[in-house]
C-alpha cells in the first residue's frame, strides 16, 4: 500500500511539472515579447492547493484512515440507492416528464433559451445514438441531416409558405432521402474509412447550401422562416376557431418537447425491437451478423436513414425556432459536440445521452462567469470522463423487454 | 448412389492478393460427419468462408442439395439450413446469452418453436441457461464455444459448418465439445462439416475426412483409412 501510495506521488509531481509546462506559455507569454512567470506561477498554485487536498484525502481513504467518515457516508449512500431501488422506473420517468411539462412556469427566458437547446440536442443525440451506439459506426458527419432537414422547412415555408406541421414530414424525409444518397456507397466501408468519408460528405452537404446561391442565398442564410403555428378554439365571440403564431419561447419549447418525447419513445422501441437487437449484433460482429441471416448492408443503410430522420425533425424546429437558417450552423464542430454527448453520456444508453446532451449543453452556461476558461475546463473534463468512466455517465444496460419476448 | 447435401467443384478463391484455394473439389453426404485437416494457412477457414459467401468466390461451383450456391448472398444461406460456427467463438461479446442464441434464429418467425429451439440448446448446454442473463463475452473459452455452436443450431442447419471447435480450449472441454457435436449428428442427423488443426480428435469424430495443404487437397479417404496412414501420423498425428 505504502508503495503504491509512493507511485501516485511520483505520478502527481510529474504532473504537476507538466501542466505547468503546459500553463507558462499560455499565461507567461506576452505579445509584446516580454515574459512573465508570476501570472502562471500562481494560477498552478491554486491548481497545486486544489489537488493537492484532493489527492491527500484520496490517499488517506485508500490506507484505510478515513474508515470512520467512510461508513456513515456509505450508509447513507446505500439508503439513498435503496430509497431509490424501490420506487418503480415510470415513477422517475413520470417525475421528470412533470419537471419538463411544468418548466416554463417557474423559468426566465434565458432558462427556456438554454431548455430549448438542450432538448434540440437530446433529439440530435438520439438519432446519432442509431447510429453509432446501436449499429457501431462512426459517423463524423450527422449534423448535415440537420442542415437538411433545417433548409427543408425553410425554403418549404418560404417558397409555399407551407406550415410547420405540415413541412415535418417532409423535412425527415428529405433528411432520410439525403441519409440514404450518402449512406448507400458509403456503407461498404467500416470503421476509420467510414469516420473519415462521412466527414467528407458532412462538409460537402455544408459547402453545397453555403454555395448555392440561387436556391439557399448562400452563405447570407435565408431570412423570414414562420414560427409553427396552432389554431386553438376561442370563446369570445361565440365559437371559433383562431389561429396562432407559437412565436412566444415558452410555447415553442413545447413543440420541441413534443418532438424530442416522440423521439425518446421511438428510439426505445426501437432499441429494444428485433432490428435493435440486429444493429448490435453488427456493431459486435459484422461478418459473423452476416453468418447469422443478417442482412448487414441494408440494416446498416436503415440505421443511417433512421437516424437522419430525428436529425431533420430537429433540424426543422432549429429553423423554425431561429426564423433563420444559415450554413455556418452546420459546421463540423456541431457534429462533434452531439457525438461527444453520445460518448460521454454512454453509448446505446438513452438516460445517458439526455444527460450528456443535459451536462454539455448545461454546464458551459454555468460557468459562463470564467468565459476565458470554459474550453479548458470542457476538454479536462472530457479527458477525465474518459479515464474514469470510459462506458459514460450512465452506460447502456438492457432494462427493457424485446417486444418479441412480451409477445411469446 | 445418394446425392450430395454439400458439393465443392474446383473451387478457388483469393484471401486478399494470395491465391488461398487451388481447386479444391469436396462431396459431404447427408447425415454425415466430414472433416478438413490441414495447417495452418492450408485454407481451411477460407474454404467455410467461401462455401458461405464471406470470402468472393474466383472460379468453380459450389451445391447445395444439388441448387447452386456461389454467387448467393451470404445472409440468405441460414435460411436454406447451411450455418457456419466460425474460428475463435466470435460470439456477440456485448449482447446476453440469450440474445446470442436468438441472433441465431434471426431470420425465422416462428416463435413457439425459437423457445422450443432454446429450450433444447439450454437442455445440452444447461451452464447457458444458469448464465442466459450475461453478457456473451464474460463468459469463459469453452462456454463461448458452446454458446457459438448453440447460436448455430438455433437456425435449425441440415448443414453445420464448424470451424476449430477445439481452438485454445483445455482437452477435457475439447473431448465435452465433440461429444456434444456427435450427439447432434446422431440426434437430429445434422450433417457436418468439421475442420480442424487437432487431426486426432476430428478423424475420431468423422467418417470421412480430407486432407487440405497450401490450398489443395492432397488426400481423401474414410477417417479410419486416415488415421492409420503413414503420412499422416507423422504429419498431423505427431509420430
Amino acid at each position: 500500500m505504502i508503495h503504491e501510495s509512493k507511485k501516485i506521488w511520483k505520478n502527481y509531481a510529474i504532473g504537476l511539472i507538466w501542466f505547468f509546462v503546459l500553463l507558462w506559455p499560455l499565461l507567461g507569454i506576452h505579445k509584446d515579447g516580454s515574459l512573465t512567470i508570476g501570472r502562471a506561477f500562481s494560477v498552478w498554485l491554486y491548481v497545486l492547493a486544489g489537488t493537492f487536498i484532493c489527492l491527500s484525502l484520496y490517499t488517506l481513504h485508500k490506507n484505510d484512515i478515513l474508515k470512520w467518515t467512510g461508513s456513515p457516508m456509505a450508509k447513507a449512500k446505500d439508503r439513498v440507492t435503496a430509497a431509490a431501488g424501490a420506487l418503480p422506473n415510470w415513477f422517475w420517468v413520470l417525475l421528470i416528464l412533470t419537471v419538463a411539462v411544468l418548466l416554463p412556469l417557474f423559468s426566465h427566458r434565458y432558462a427556456q433559451d438554454v431548455a430549448i437547446n438542450v432538448l434540440i440536442y437530446i433529439t440530435l443525440g438520439l438519432g446519432l445514438n442509431i447510429v453509432v451506439g446501436l449499429a457501431g459506426m462512426l459517423d463524423l458527419g450527422y449534423i448535415a441531416f440537420y442542415g437538411v432537414g433545417a433548409y427543408t422547412y425553410a425554403l418549404l415555408n418560404l417558397q409555399y409558405g407551407m406550415s410547420f406541421w405540415v413541412a415535418l414530414p417532409f423535412s425527415a424525409f428529405f433528411a432520410c432521402l439525403a441519409g440514404c444518397i450518402i449512406g448507400y456507397p458509403t456503407l461498404r466501408m467500416r470503421g476509420d474509412y467510414l469516420a473519415i468519408v462521412t466527414l467528407g460528405f458532412g462538409e460537402i452537404v455544408r459547402i453545397i447550401l453555403n454555395n448555392w446561391m440561387e436556391l439557399t442565398n448562400g452563405p447570407n442564410g435565408l431570412l423570414g422562416i414562420k414560427p409553427p403555428g396552432i389554431y386553438y378554439p376561442s370563446f369570445a365571440h361565440g365559437f371559433s376557431l383562431e389561429f396562432l403564431y407559437l412565436k412566444k419561447l415558452y410555447l415553442l419549447y413545447y413543440v420541441i418537447l413534443f418532438i424530442c418525447i416522440f423521439t425518446i419513445v421511438a428510439v426505445y422501441r426501437l432499441n429494444f425491437s428485433r432490428i435493435g437487437r440486429a444493429w448490435e449484433a453488427i456493431r459486435e460482429d459484422e461478418t459473423v451478423a452476416e453468418l447469422m441471416g443478417v442482412n448487414t448492408f441494408r440494416l446498416k443503410l436503415l440505421a443511417y436513414a433512421m437516424g437522419a430522420i430525428f436529425g431533420g425533425l430537429a433540424g426543422a424546429f432549429f429553423s423554425a425556432r431561429m426564423r433563420f437558417v444559415s450554413p455556418e450552423s452546420f459546421s463540423f464542430l456541431e457534429s462533434a459536440m452531439v457525438l461527444s454527448m453520445v460518448v460521454l453520456g454512454g453509448m446505446a444508453s438513452i438516460p445517458g445521452i439526455i444527460l450528456g446532451a443535459f451536462a454539455l449543453i448545461v454546464l458551459p452556461e454555468v460557468f459562463r462567469e470564467v468565459e476565458l476558461y470554459r474550453m479548458l475546463a470542457f476538454g479536462a473534463a472530457m479527458t477525465l470522463m474518459m479515464l474514469f468512466r470510459p462506458e459514460g455517465l450512465i452506460p447502456a444496460k438492457r432494462v427493457g423487454t424485446r417486444s418479441e419476448e412480451r409477445g411469446g | 448412389m445418394e446425392q450430395p447435401i454439400l458439393e465443392l467443384k474446383n473451387v478457388s478463391s483469393n484471401y486478399g492478393n494470395i491465391k488461398a484455394l487451388k481447386g479444391i473439389s469436396l462431396k459431404v453426404f447427408p447425415g454425415e460427419i466430414v472433416t478438413i485437416i490441414g495447417a495452418n494457412g492450408a485454407g481451411k477457414t477460407t474454404t467455410l468462408m467461401t462455401i458461405c459467401g464471406i470470402v468472393p468466390l474466383r472460379e468453380g461451383e459450389i451445391y447445395y442439395r444439388g441448387q447452386p450456391i456461389h454467387g448467393r448472398a451470404a445472409d440468405t444461406l441460414p435460411a436454406l439450413g447451411l450455418c457456419q460456427v466460425p474460428e475463435g467463438r466470435r460470439i456477440f461479446p456485448r449482447l446476453a446469452v440469450e440474445e446470442n442464441l436468438e441472433m441465431g434464429a434471426f431470420f425465422r418467425k416462428d416463435q413457439d418453436d425459437i423457445r422450443k429451439d432454446m429450450a433444447y440448446i439450454y437442455s445440452l448446454f444447461p451452464v447457458l441457461k444458469e448464465r442466459r442473463k450475461q453478457h456473451g463475452g464474460t463468459l469463459s473459452g469453452g462456454e463461448q464455444q458452446m454458446l457459438a455452436i448453440g447460436r448455430a443450431l438455433m437456425s435449425r442447419p441440415k448443414v453445420l459448418l464448424l470451424d476449430e471447435p477445439s481452438l485454445g480450449l483445455a482437452p477435457i472441454i475439447v473431448q465435452k465439445i465433440f461429444e456434444i457435436i456427435d450427439d447432434i449428428n446422431k440426434r437430429n442427423r445434422t450433417t457436418i462439416l468439421l475442420v480442424e488443426q487437432n487431426a486426432n480428435i476430428a478423424l475420431q469424430t468423422a467418417q470421412r475426412g480430407y486432407v487440405l495443404e497450401t490450398g489443395s487437397i492432397v488426400m481423401e479417404d474414410d477417417a479410419e483409412v486416415l488415421m492409420n496412414d503413414p503420412r499422416i501420423r507423422k504429419a498431423y498425428l505427431g509420430e
